[in-house]
């Protein structure tokens, strides 16, 4: 059977190899959806890395058996406000950058005929 | 410790905190009264650096537990004298470059210029002073989103051009922190950077593989900060594109990376931690003798003040991760007196480049011929001093800080390589510098006429906030009989991490001895 390491694992390597793909593109769209999906797999890691216990309380609680750890649950928490005002800032500077200079490439040069 | 003492610690963390609020929420529209409190609150700063410097360097560590939760289950701030050092070099810096901003009227072309700032100086001092890797990377976003607004401050094509890049990088940059982060969480079970350092040296060796993994990513994204080469192509494009106000505040924000290098290498990954061992050193020389080399290069290949002054930070930093590298007391002594000099210098430089770039009009800072500016006798000899100082030449700081790098780094079996790196890299600095220099003073003099400008801000002040800067480096150098004796103390500090843990875990810990 597969276990559900293996499956958090797989999830956290899939949304990075899409985040690293998409944030080594051209256009600044493809690689603010890059910068999120890194900072999807980031979070499912920081969560793990807490031990994937099921059925635990994080809290003290007298009739637990074992408890999960907290802790990463309060850093993934402290990592999405983060990341979800830095994709918003990182979108509204990018169409902005857009409109000033006509420009939609994070390398700011110029397009070529036709595009990407 | 007694309380009163511990409240100068959390002093330099909540005082720009309160300000910058404050003068967001109440002086937004007062421009007078928010540059008052503005200029207040730096010489606050100052005022609380120095009562740290001095309670630093009476050699005791100290913590202070914030809420009083308890290391290492609290978040502490930790001043040591490295930390001490570097809040009031900070705290210096922002002032004078406060006052050439209100001299210059920079802090009028936008928005919320002041409150940025002092969001700025809370991110830094934080990070000089945390005793938590989380809390680290928690300040390292404050003072990465204060700088991306003030790095866009005043906006136009260019600069919002080179700002997506600047900010893209650091969001990937703080997306490899959290993995660095994580991965140590996982295996230590903490992120206190005391108890990192003892369960990293009691680790299991099975361990060791993730926690090396984690260490060099850890270094990765601080050189990524540092602009180490093969990291630095963000700096030269921010440095060219943003306000010469801002890239001279940003002078400091390198440094945060050595800082960050130093604090993580000596303390979690130091002497105690068997096989990994200061384990960056043999993968950071070489980056910094490349880093040296390209920074020194890219002067040669500038076309605009500018990117000549960008690149001379780059450089600058090259010297200062070669003697980090080395990771030996005698060699950090020097480096930590270097990064003072260093960031005065780098700061002095953009001020003096900006300086120039306003008064010639149309010419901006393009190495080119162009007619007589005003105040060009003055400016000319800022220039040189600058330059002298940059480089590294008798009589200022530069000159004693490359001297200190070289008889440091003496211990490390690849002294030949920095000394031969360190030596020709000066000689093209000298060039560089002299090739701008005489294009634009010497040169520019066969050129008839002169630039008229309608109006000119920051005559004096301007002037005088480069002119400071240049005066603290001559400061550095007469005083540097007693700078180096701290730079060596707080070198001797670093490379006894029981101190520290003591000092956050209480003397039960049995640290890593």
């Amino acid at each position: 059977m597969i276990s559900l390491e293996f499956l958090v694992a797989s999830a956290i390597a899939v949304l990075t190899a899409a985040g690293v793909y998409l944030v080594l593109r051209r256009r600044t769209f493809p690689v603010v959806l890059g910068l999120a999906f890194l900072s999807y797999a980031i979070n499912v890691f920081l969560f793990a890395m807490g031990r994937l216990a099921i059925d635990r309380p994080p809290l003290y609680d007298k009739a637990a058996a074992g408890y999960t750890d907290p802790l990463p649950q309060a850093l993934v928490l402290t990592a999405i406000v983060i990341a979800f005002g830095m994709t918003a800032f990182v979108v509204v500077l990018a169409l902005r950058s857009y409109l000033e200079t006509g420009v939609d490439r994070v390398d700011g040069a110029p397009d070529a005929e036709g595009g990407q | 410790m007694s309380l009163i003492t511990s409240y100068w610690v959390v002093a330099c963390v909540i005082l720009p905190a309160v300000m910058g609020a404050g003068i967001l929420l109440f002086l937004r529209h007062h421009l007078t009264l928010s540059r008052l409190a503005a200029v207040g609150s730096c010489l606050a700063l100052i005022v609380v650096g120095v009562v740290l410097v001095v309670q630093a360097n009476g050699g005791e560590i100290q913590s202070y537990a914030l809420g009083n939760w308890r290391a290492p289950f609290g978040i502490v701030l930790v001043l040591d004298r490295l930390s001490a050092m570097m809040v009031l070099l900070t705290s210096i810096l922002s002032l004078v470059v406060l006052v050439y901003a209100i001299s210059t009227g920079t802090d009028r072309k936008g928005w919320h210029f002041h409150p940025l700032f002092q969001f700025q100086l809370l991110g830094l001092n934080g990070a000089f002073l945390t005793g938590d890797l989380f809390n680290l990377f928690v300040f390292f976003e404050v003072l990465l989103i204060a700088s991306y607004g003030l790095m866009l401050h005043g906006q136009g094509g260019q600069r919002l051009k080179a700002g997506v890049q600047y900010v893209i990088i650091n969001l990937v940059g703080s997306t490899l922190f959290l993995v660095a982060v994580g991965l140590l969480y996982g295996v230590t079970g903490t992120l206190n950077m005391a108890d990192l350092a003892v369960r990293v040296a009691a680790a299991p060796a099975g361990d060791q593989g993730l926690m090396a993994a984690a260490g060099l990513l850890l270094t990765t994204v601080f050189a990524l900060k540092a602009a180490v080469v093969p990291l630095h192509f963000w700096l030269p494009g921010t440095y060219a594109a943003t306000t010469g106000t801002v890239a001279a505040l940003f002078a400091i924000m390198t440094k945060v990376g050595a800082y960050s290098i130093i604090r993580t290498s000596t303390l979690i990954f130091g002497e105690d931690a068997g096989g990994l061992a200061f384990l960056v050193g043999p993968w950071l020389l070489p980056a910094a003798l490349l880093t040296l080399i390209i920074g020194f290069v890219g002067m040669f290949a500038a076309r605009g003040l500018r990117d000549l002054a960008a690149w001379a930070v780059v450089g600058s930093m090259g010297t200062l991760l070669c003697a980090v590298s080395v990771f030996t007391v005698q060699s950090m002594g020097p480096a930590l007196y270097y990064i003072l000099h260093s960031t005065l210098a780098g700061a002095a430089l953009f001020l003096v480049v900006d300086l120039i770039a306003q008064r010639r009009a149309e010419h901006g800072d393009a190495i080119t011929l162009a007619p007589r500016f005003r105040q060009i006798e003055i400016l000319s000899a800022l220039f040189f001093l600058a330059a002298i100082a940059a480089v590294g030449l008798p009589p200022l700081s530069g000159f004693v800080g490359k001297l200190l790098v070289l008889d440091g780094v003496r211990v490390s079996p690849h002294a030949v390589w920095i000394w031969g790196a360190i030596l020709t890299t000066t000689v093209l600095g000298v060039l560089a510098f002299a090739r701008a220099g005489s294009m634009i003073f010497w040169k520019s003099a066969s050129v008839e006429g002169e630039i008229v400008l309608r109006s000119l801000r920051g005559r004096r002040g301007g002037v005088g906030a480069a002119a400071a800067l240049l005066l603290a480096l001559a400061g550095l150098t007469v005083l540097a009989g007693p700078v180096t004796d701290y730079t060596a103390a707080a070198a001797a500090q670093l490379f006894a991490p029981e101190q520290y843990i003591d000092a956050v875990l209480g003397p039960q810990s049995g640290g890593c001895r």
